[in-house]
C-alpha cells in the first residue's frame, strides 16, 4: 500500500496546473469567481480548450480519444480543475451519452457521434425523467412507434438540465408495453431541431433556470438513431446511471469550497473578532472536513478497484449518497456563516449586472446554492433509491 | 497510489483469520475472558511463533521491520475475532517505547522476551485527572543517588494485572501540565511500594489502578533522556491509536456481517427482518459508514508510514471518525438484533462492548476533534 504521489505524478500535476492556469479564459474565471451565471458559450469556450488539448474525454478509452490516464492522474486532473474554480464539465455528452455509444453503439454511430462529443461540437441533454415517473424511472410512458424507417415519438420529459442549450437529447422511450415495465424500453437519440420538440423552462426555488420540460409531439426519429437492440434500453439506462453517479459526489469541488469557507471564516467580522473564533461553527467545519477526507479516500479506493475490474457498479451509489450529503451540508454552512446576510435575494440578472452586492461578496450566491442543492439528494436516482440499490446489489437483501 | 496489500500482508491476514476460525470461536474467547489471566498465555506464545509479536520491531532488534500498515493488518484481523490477548499494551505501547528510546542493554533485556511472548508489560500513562492529555502528569520521580524515588497514582492501566514490568510516565521537573519534564521509568511490578488493584473492564480486558509510594527505581531503568519523553509518548500513542482504530474497523465489519445474517433468518410478521425497507436502509448506512471509516484508516496508516507532516492530524481525523462510526454501528447492530442483542448469550453484545470502550481509549471524538482543529 502506498498512497503518496510518485515523482511522475508530481510532474504530471505540475504540467496540468501550468496548462490550466495559463489557458483558463479570464472572462469565464471572472464570472465563476463572482457568482455570475454562465452562458452556453462560456461553457463551450472553456470545454473546447480542454478538447483541443486532448483533456476533455478524460475517462474514455484511448481509441475514441480518451487520455489513458491512471486513476491517480485522473484524480490529480479533477483536483486541479476544481482548484482553478472551473465550472463543472457539462456531463451529458462526455460522461453519459459518450460511454453508452462507445459501449453499445454500432461503428456508424460511433463515427457519427463520438468525435462531436469529444470536440464539444454538440451539446447533449438527458431525457430520462417524466412527470409521472421520477424515482420509478422504469414506469416511463413516452412512446416510440416504429413506422417504416422512422420512430414516431410522443411524450413529455422533465427535469431536463440545460435543455435550453442542447442540440441533441438522448431519451428512454417505450417501444413495447406488453411485458413488465423494465422490458420494452429503448434508448433513442433525438435531434432537438426536429419538428415537434418544444422546450419550456422550469424555474427552481433559487430563482434559476437550469431545468426544463421537453415536449415531444409526433417527433420523427430515424431508426438508425436507436442505440443497442430495441427493448434493451433498461440495461443501457442502468449502465449510464452507474456512470452518472460516480462523479456526482463532486469531491474535488467540495475540497476547494471548504478551503474557501475557512478563508471566509478568518476574515468575516464577528463581534470584536472573526467568525473563526466561534468554536461551534468551527467544529462543524472541521467535522465536515473529516467527512470529506473519508469520502475522498472512499472514492479513490473505489476508482482503484474499478480500474482493475472495469465499469462502475453499485459502489457508485455509495459515492453518490456520501458526496451529496456533504454537498448539502457544506452549502448549509455557507448560509450559516452569513447570518442575516444570507437573506437578501439577487436574481440571475442582478448577479450579472454591475450593481453592488448586498453584504459580503460571497453572500448573494450562498442561499440560492443551498436552495438549489436540495436537488442533489433527489436527482440521479434519489438517495433512497440508491439505498435500495445497495441493499439489493451489495448486501443481497 | 496503490491501496493493495502486499502478499506478505495478505498472508498475515489469512493466518489470523484461520486461527480465529479454528482456535478462537466465541465460546473459547468467553472462557478465556473469565479465566484468572483473562487471556491465554498459550495463544500469546502462538502469536510469538506466528511472528506477530516481532512484526513491528527493527530487524536489528530481532524483528521483521513492519510499519504502521502491517500493524493495521494485524489489528483489523484481530478485531473480527475479538482477540482479547493484550497486543496493544505489550507490543504497540511498551515494545515501541523500548525499541525507539531504550538503551542497547534495555533492548537486549526486554525485546527478545517480549517478542517470544515470555514477558508481559504495560504502559501507565493515565492519571485520574488527566483523561486523554498525555502532558498531564503528577506522578513524581525524584533522583536520590542512583535511584529514582517514585510517588503517585496511575489509572486504568491496560494489561496491568498480568504485567511483569510497567513503564510509568513520571514528572521529573516542571508543573502538572508541562510537556517538558516528563520521563519514562521501567518499574518491576513486584517493586516495594508498588501496589496494584487489578480488575476486569466491561470489554473483557484487564486493567489496574497502580499506587506508587516511595518506590525506589534504579537510574538505569530510565528510558531515553530525563524530562524529554513527551514527544515520543505522543508518537507511540499515535501509533497505538491507529492500531486500536484498525481493531475497531475489524469489529465494525464483523458486527455488520452478524447483523445482516441475523436479519436474514429472524422472522417477524410473516417475513424475515431483512425484507423490511426501514431496516434495509439502516443496514446500508452502517455498511457505508464502515467503508468510509476504513478509507480513513488506510489514509492515516499511509500517512504514518510516510512520516507525513500531517500524520498526527490524520490520526485525530481517524479517531474522531472511529468514535462516531462506533456509536452508529454498535448501537444499530444491537437495535437490529432486538432483545437478543442485549443478552450475554450472543456474540454481538460482546463486540458492542469492546467497540464502545474503544471509543474512549486514546481519546474520544470530542478530544480528537479539538486536537484536529489545533494541529
Amino acid at each position: 500500500m502506498n498512497l503518496s504521489f510518485s515523482p511522475e505524478d508530481l510532474k504530471f500535476q505540475d504540467e496540468v496546473r501550468t496548462f490550466l492556469e495559463k489557458n483558463y479564459p479570464a472572462d469565464v474565471k471572472r464570472k465563476m469567481d463572482n457568482g455570475i451565471p454562465l452562458e452556453r458559450e462560456d461553457h463551450l469556450k472553456w470545454q473546447k480548450v480542454l478538447s483541443k488539448k486532448g483533456w476533455f474525454a478524460v475517462n474514455w478509452p484511448e481509441e475514441y480519444g480518451g487520455t489513458g490516464w491512471s486513476v491517480t492522474q485522473k484524480h490529480i486532473f479533477q483536483n486541479e480543475l476544481a482548484a482553478i474554480n472551473s465550472p463543472n464539465i457539462v456531463p451529458f455528452g462526455v460522461s453519459m451519452c459518450g460511454p453508452v455509444i462507445y459501449t453499445f453503439g454500432t461503428e456508424e454511430q460511433k463515427e457519427k457521434f463520438l468525435p462531436a462529443i469529444r470536440d464539444n461540437d454538440v451539446w447533449w441533454c438527458q431525457g430520462y425523467s417524466e412527470p409521472g415517473s421520477g424515482s420509478d424511472l422504469a414506469s416511463l410512458k413516452t412512446k416510440a412507434e416504429k413506422k417504416g424507417d422512422k420512430y414516431i415519438v410522443n411524450g413529455t420529459k422533465t427535469w431536463t438540465t440545460m435543455a435550453q442549450h442542447a442540440d441533441w437529447i438522448f431519451c428512454l422511450v417505450r417501444t413495447d408495453s406488453s411485458g413488465i415495465k423494465q422490458e420494452g424500453i429503448s434508448f433513442l437519440l433525438i435531434d432537438m431541431k426536429s419538428p415537434g420538440v418544444e422546450v419550456k423552462p422550469i424555474i427552481t426555488i433559487d430563482g434559476s433556470h437550469e431545468v426544463n420540460m421537453v415536449y415531444l409531439d409526433n417527433v420523427e426519429v430515424p431508426v438508425e438513431n436507436l442505440i443497442g437492440e430495441e427493448g434493451a434500453g433498461w440495461s443501457i439506462a442502468k449502465f449510464l446511471l452507474a456512470h452518472e453517479r460516480t462523479g456526482i459526489g463532486g469531491i474535488p469541488h467540495l475540497k476547494r469550497e471548504i478551503k474557501r469557507l475557512r478563508e471566509i471564516a478568518n476574515e468575516l467580522p464577528l463581534n470584536d473578532g472573526f467568525l473563526k473564533d466561534d468554536d461551534l461553527f468551527m467544529d462543524k467545519l472541521n467535522k465536515l472536513e473529516i467527512d470529506l477526507l473519508s469520502a475522498e479516500f472512499t472514492e479513490l479506493r473505489t476508482l482503484a478497484a474499478m480500474s482493475a475490474g472495469g465499469h462502475p457498479g453499485p459502489e457508485s451509489s455509495i459515492l453518490k449518497i456520501g458526496g451529496t450529503d456533504l454537498q448539502q451540508a457544506l452549502s448549509e454552512l455557507f448560509v450559516e456563516a452569513l447570518g442575516y446576510y444570507a437573506h437578501p435575494f439577487m436574481s440571475e440578472a442582478d448577479l450579472a449586472s454591475n450593481e453592488k452586492r448586498i453584504g459580503p461578496d460571497f453572500a448573494a450566491t450562498a442561499m440560492p446554492h443551498y436552495l438549489n442543492f436540495r436537488k442533489v439528494s433527489i436527482y440521479g436516482g434519489s438517495n433512497e433509491v440508491q439505498r435500495n440499490v445497495i441493499a439489493k446489489a451489495v448486501l443481497g437483501l | 497510489m496503490d491501496f493493495a496489500l502486499s502478499d506478505e500482508q495478505k498472508q498475515v491476514q489469512e493466518l489470523i483469520t484461520q486461527f480465529i476460525a479454528k482456535d478462537y470461536p466465541f465460546d473459547v474467547r468467553e472462557k478465556l475472558v473469565k479465566s484468572e489471566d483473562g487471556f491465554s498465555r498459550e495463544f500469546w506464545k502462538t502469536f510469538g511463533e506466528f511472528g506477530l509479536l516481532a512484526m513491528p520491531f527493527p530487524e536489528g532488534d530481532g524483528g521483521f521491520n513492519g510499519g504502521p500498515v502491517d500493524l493495521m493488518v494485524i489489528l483489523e484481523a484481530f478485531g473480527t475475532g475479538l482477540i482479547v490477548e493484550p497486543y496493544i499494551p505489550n507490543i504497540v505501547l511498551s515494545g515501541h517505547l523500548v525499541s525507539k528510546l531504550g538503551s542497547e542493554d534495555q533492548k537486549k533485556e526486554i525485546l527478545p522476551k517480549l517478542m517470544s511472548g515470555e514477558l508481559q508489560m504495560s504502559f501507565a500513562f493515565t492519571e485520574p485527572q488527566s483523561r486523554f492529555d498525555l502532558n498531564d502528569v503528577t506522578t513524581s520521580a525524584k533522583l536520590d543517588g542512583d535511584n529514582y524515588v517514585v510517588d503517585g497514582y496511575k489509572a486504568v492501566v491496560m494489561n496491568g494485572p498480568a504485567s511483569d514490568k510497567i513503564i510509568v510516565s513520571c514528572r521529573t521537573s516542571g508543573n502538572q501540565l508541562d510537556e517538558d519534564g516528563i520521563s519514562l521509568l521501567i518499574i518491576d511490578k513486584d517493586s516495594k511500594g508498588l501496589s496494584s488493584r487489578d480488575y476486569s473492564n466491561v470489554d473483557g480486558s484487564k486493567a489496574s489502578e497502580v499506587t506508587l509510594e516511595n518506590v525506589s527505581v534504579p537510574k538505569t531503568n530510565l528510558i531515553g533522556d530525563e524530562g524529554k519523553a513527551f514527544k515520543i509518548i505522543s508518537q507511540v500513542i499515535d501509533l497505538a491509536t491507529l492500531a486500536i482504530s484498525a481493531e475497531a474497523v475489524g469489529i465494525m465489519q464483523k458486527m455488520n456481517e452478524l447483523t445482516l445474517e441475523y436479519t436474514k433468518t429472524r422472522e417477524q410478521f410473516g417475513q424475515t427482518l431483512s425484507k423490511f425497507q426501514a431496516l434495509q436502509h439502516r443496514m446500508v448506512d452502517t455498511f457505508m459508514v464502515h467503508e468510509q471509516t476504513k478509507s480513513l484508516l488506510l489514509m492515516a496508516a499511509a500517512k504514518l508510514n510516510d512520516n507525513a507532516p500531517d500524520a498526527s492530524k490524520s490520526i485525530s481525523a481517524l479517531k474522531f471518525q472511529i468514535g462516531s462510526a462506533a456509536k452508529l454501528i454498535g448501537e444499530e447492530s444491537i437495535q437490529l438484533h432486538g432483545g437478543m442483542g442485549v443478552t450475554e448469550e450472543m456474540s454481538i453484545g460482546h463486540y458492542f462492548k469492546r467497540l464502545t470502550t474503544i471509543r474512549t481509549i486514546f481519546g474520544n471524538s470530542d478530544y480528537h476533534l479539538k486536537r484536529y482543529s489545533s494541529l
